[in-house]
């Protein structure tokens, strides 16, 4: 089936009692997670519609991850397959045609604004946090696991990255070198290779055989010194590698004018991973906001969420710079989530609504920029 | 009370061989005041003399991220309450080093100033009036310079401390006259004028004074009036603050006390501050940029009071240690405070109806907090005040009786909102 932006359009929507500050797709595909402004972690079942909600975090959520099931790949991924019909029945195609298939065990893990980092059984919704380990001095902004599912790495206010075992949560380094809030982490697929993106945006790449930063990138135009207001803003507000490893995307605000406002513009710095050369990726349309979320889509496209005076999520292909698509949303977008099949997106609302949109062909709904 | 009468156009206004001076001091010439004798600055010094510090978080800083969280509700945001050396008494976990301090501090948590315009916000606050057609009340600074200053002080007594640029204030003092306006100091530092040009040696400048002086003497044998002589006087006053001119250079503190109270702004303007005071000044405002945060609250707050906790903290310190802090009033204020309803960028808006004032030394009861909020911060539910209150409780606190008059014009003007009085629970 062909995959392309312009087929996107809303699937089903998941309300929250709250605002919502991240979303993440488990490697399965059949759970949204969603954190909300009343600190829970919620998971949205999208084969059967099921709410459950995950309590144990005492601040806000930003950062979500998930730890594969041991010995092989993704837990449940035919699971999902199987139960594609009845998610096409709940998205209002055929009848059910199957009751959804058991879940297999996996772990979530979670960071929050008072530094703490959690570890779930994403399969047992209402047995609290199984591990947690006090992580950053205030907010611990982001968290990520490798691709072997063995190691964590977690970055926060106190300017410190740090590298856990994914098993029992023991610290195994401290990645020391950005002088300001260290705002997102990512595993290089070579799983030799972290990147880490501060306020001021600096992306550092770190050997994670020595803990070396080998080199600074610049995402400096996700950073400004607002000098009206004596503050910075800016930020990676979201980072993704892509499938290959050959680019790292960060997201953020660009061009401030007035930061206690959020007078600035969306933008995606995509940065070439061998020569570092950073590449600019802004919207279509005029958009007074911040992109919180951006991922790369296996079938080439960068997609991106936002909000400000709105919500948009935006699309570009192969070399664009400037997008060709732009989905109107609901609401400012706070996080964006790619399903691993990368059939469908997910937006974490500011109205508290997670908003699932499909990018599959079918009968087409409106989705142009939100005036 | 005399009346005092100042006519805007004051020949202290064109006194300008420098700009802060010219215009400072010159307006405190207008009214021929004696000597500036140090003997009087140093009684004050000596714990005579009352004096007042405002912090002004500009902008509105958030109540909830400050004096009065609410962790855990819907409008708590993600911020931690922690405790304070106060039993009982919390505040926001972006205060740690302030929190150790809370027993040289009281809190007024049911402050309702009911506007949330920041021009107009600011105004009530620093006059503890509303703005009325026809009259323009004086800000406390001018209040404080008239009442508590002395009339032999060698330095300003009413000066402002913030990132903008220097000036003179004199519309802050109204129907009190320029010569309690405030002089304000752009980031902290005199205007460069100060201090004489480096390509003009003392021998010349003194050659060039008594050329002055020559020529005034003649003019004022013919046509001697009191503007002459308040023009005349303005240079000497002039001369004065330029012999103390190392009052404004916070270097000579050292790398010690820089490091205290942070190597930024506003650690050197609070510092700057404490120079000031201990130098005699009645008024000091330092103003602290920015809280109005309708984007990113949080991230803003950290930043922000990042920023303010440490250096207030050591000022507090400083103050205690020096014995000053019982004769020296500390405000911690803005304009309003911030919305407890967090909005879609992660912001708060401007929210007047339920907000915190913080004060400290002089005359207020330590560690005391009057005025309770609901459980979400959206209202007062105990003990509601007004920026009278506040305005009448500032007075008290250093011993003054806000329920006197001004006379300008011959007509009485209360020096506090008559309609409000004193918050008697934070007075010791």
């Amino acid at each position: 089936m062909a995959i392309d932006p312009v087929n996107a359009r809303p699937e089903r929507d998941f309300k929250s009692a709250r605002p919502l500050t991240a979303c993440r797709f488990d490697p399965t595909g059949r759970f949204l997670f969603a954190a909300a402004e009343d600190c829970s972690v919620q998971r949205f079942d999208l084969l059967t519609g099921d709410v459950a909600a995950f309590t144990g975090h005492r601040s806000w959520v930003r950062g979500i991850a998930f730890i594969p099931a041991p010995g092989g790949g993704p837990a449940g991924v035919a699971s999902f397959e199987r139960g594609r019909g009845a998610l096409a029945a709940l998205a209002g195609g055929p009848a059910r045609a199957a009751p959804p298939p058991p879940v297999r065990p996996f772990l979530v893990v979670s960071t929050d604004y008072h530094g703490r980092l959690l570890w779930w059984r994403g399969d047992l919704p209402d047995c609290g946090p199984v591990r947690a380990v006090d992580a950053h001095d205030g907010w611990a902004r982001a968290v990520a696991v490798n691709a072997a599912g063995t190691v964590i790495a977690t970055c926060g206010n106190d300017r410190l990255v740090k590298l856990w075992a994914a098993a029992d949560g023991a610290p195994l380094r401290t990645l020391d070198g950005h002088d300001c809030h260290v705002y997102n982490v990512a595993f290089h697929l070579a799983g030799t290779r972290l990147a880490s993106a501060d306020l001021k945006g600096v992306v550092k790449d770190w050997d994670l055989g020595t803990g070396r930063c080998e080199r600074d990138l610049d995402a400096k135009a996700l950073h400004k010194y607002d000098t009206g207001f004596s503050a910075d803003i800016g930020g990676a507000r979201s980072m993704a590698f892509d499938a290959r490893g050959a680019r790292l995307a960060c997201a953020g605000i660009t061009n401030v004018s007035n930061a206690f406002a959020g007078v600035g513009n969306p933008l995606v710095v995509v940065l070439d991973w061998k020569d570092g050369k950073p590449r600019q990726l802004k919207p279509k349309d005029a958009f007074q906001g911040t992109a919180w979320g951006v991922a790369f889509h296996p079938a080439g496209f960068v997609l991106a969420a936002g909000g400000g005076n709105g919500g948009q999520a935006w699309f570009w292909k192969g070399d664009e710079t400037v997008g060709s698509h732009t989905v109107g949303l609901p609401a400012s977008a706070r996080d964006l989530a790619l399903s691993p099949s990368g059939e469908r997106f997910a937006v974490a609302g500011a109205n508290g609504v997670a908003s699932v949109y499909s990018l599959l062909p079918g009968n087409p709904r409106p989705t142009g920029p939100k005036k | 009370m005399n009346p005092a009468s100042y006519a805007c156009g004051s020949p202290a206004h064109a006194v300008s061989r420098r700009a802060f001076l010219g215009s400072a001091l010159g307006a405190a010439g207008v009214l021929g005041a004696g000597g500036f004798a140090s003997a009087a600055a140093n009684a004050r010094l000596a714990g005579a003399g009352k004096r007042v510090l405002v912090v002004f978080l500009h902008g509105g800083a958030s109540q909830l991220e400050t004096w009065d969280p609410k962790p855990g509700t819907d409008t708590g945001g993600p911020f931690r309450a922690i405790p304070t050396s106060v039993p009982g008494t919390y505040v926001g976990e972006l205060l740690p080093e302030t929190a150790k301090r809370m027993h040289r501090l009281a809190l007024v948590r049911g402050v309702n100033t009911a506007d949330d315009d920041h021009a107009r916000g600011a105004t009530i606050m620093l006059t503890g009036r509303r703005p009325e057609a026809g009259i323009e009340y004086p800000h406390l600074g001018a209040v404080a310079a008239r009442l508590l200053g002395s009339e032999s002080a060698e330095l300003p007594g009413h000066i402002a401390i913030h990132a903008g640029g220097s000036g003179f204030g004199k519309q802050d003092a109204a129907f009190l006259g320029p010569r309690y306006g405030s002089v304000a100091l752009g980031n902290g530092k005199p205007p460069p004028e100060l201090l004489r040009p480096a390509g003009l040696t003392e021998d010349a400048d003194r050659r060039r004074e008594d050329l002055r002086k020559k020529l005034n003497a003649r003019f004022a044998r013919s046509r001697r009036t009191a503007a002459t002589e308040a023009y005349a006087e303005s240079y000497d006053q002039a001369e004065r603050v330029f012999r103390r001119a190392g009052v404004f250079d916070v270097g000579q503190e050292g790398p010690k006390a820089a490091e205290r109270y942070g190597r930024h702004d506003f650690g050197r303007h609070l510092l700057l501050a404490r120079r000031l005071l201990e130098a005699g000044v009645t008024y000091v405002k330092v103003s602290h940029t920015n809280y109005d945060t309708h984007h990113e609250n949080f991230d803003f707050h950290i930043e922000q009071l990042g920023e303010f906790d440490r250096p207030f903290a050591a000022l507090l310190d400083d103050l205690a240690d020096r014995g000053m802090l019982e004769s020296t009033l500390v405000v911690v204020m803005s304009e309003f405070g911030r919305t407890p309803r967090i909005n879609h960028l992660y912001g708060r808006d401007h929210w007047s109806k339920a907000w915190s004032v913080a004060l400290g030394g002089c005359g207020i009861a330590p560690g005391a907090v009057v005025g309770k909020t609901n459980a979400t911060g959206t209202g007062v539910t105990d003990r509601e005040v007004n920026a009278g209150h506040l305005f009448h409780t500032y007075l008290r606190a250093v011993g003054l009786n806000p329920k006197k008059n001004f006379y300008p014009n011959d007509r009485p003007v209360a020096v506090a909102d008559p309609a409000a009085d004193a918050i008697g629970e934070i007075l010791v």
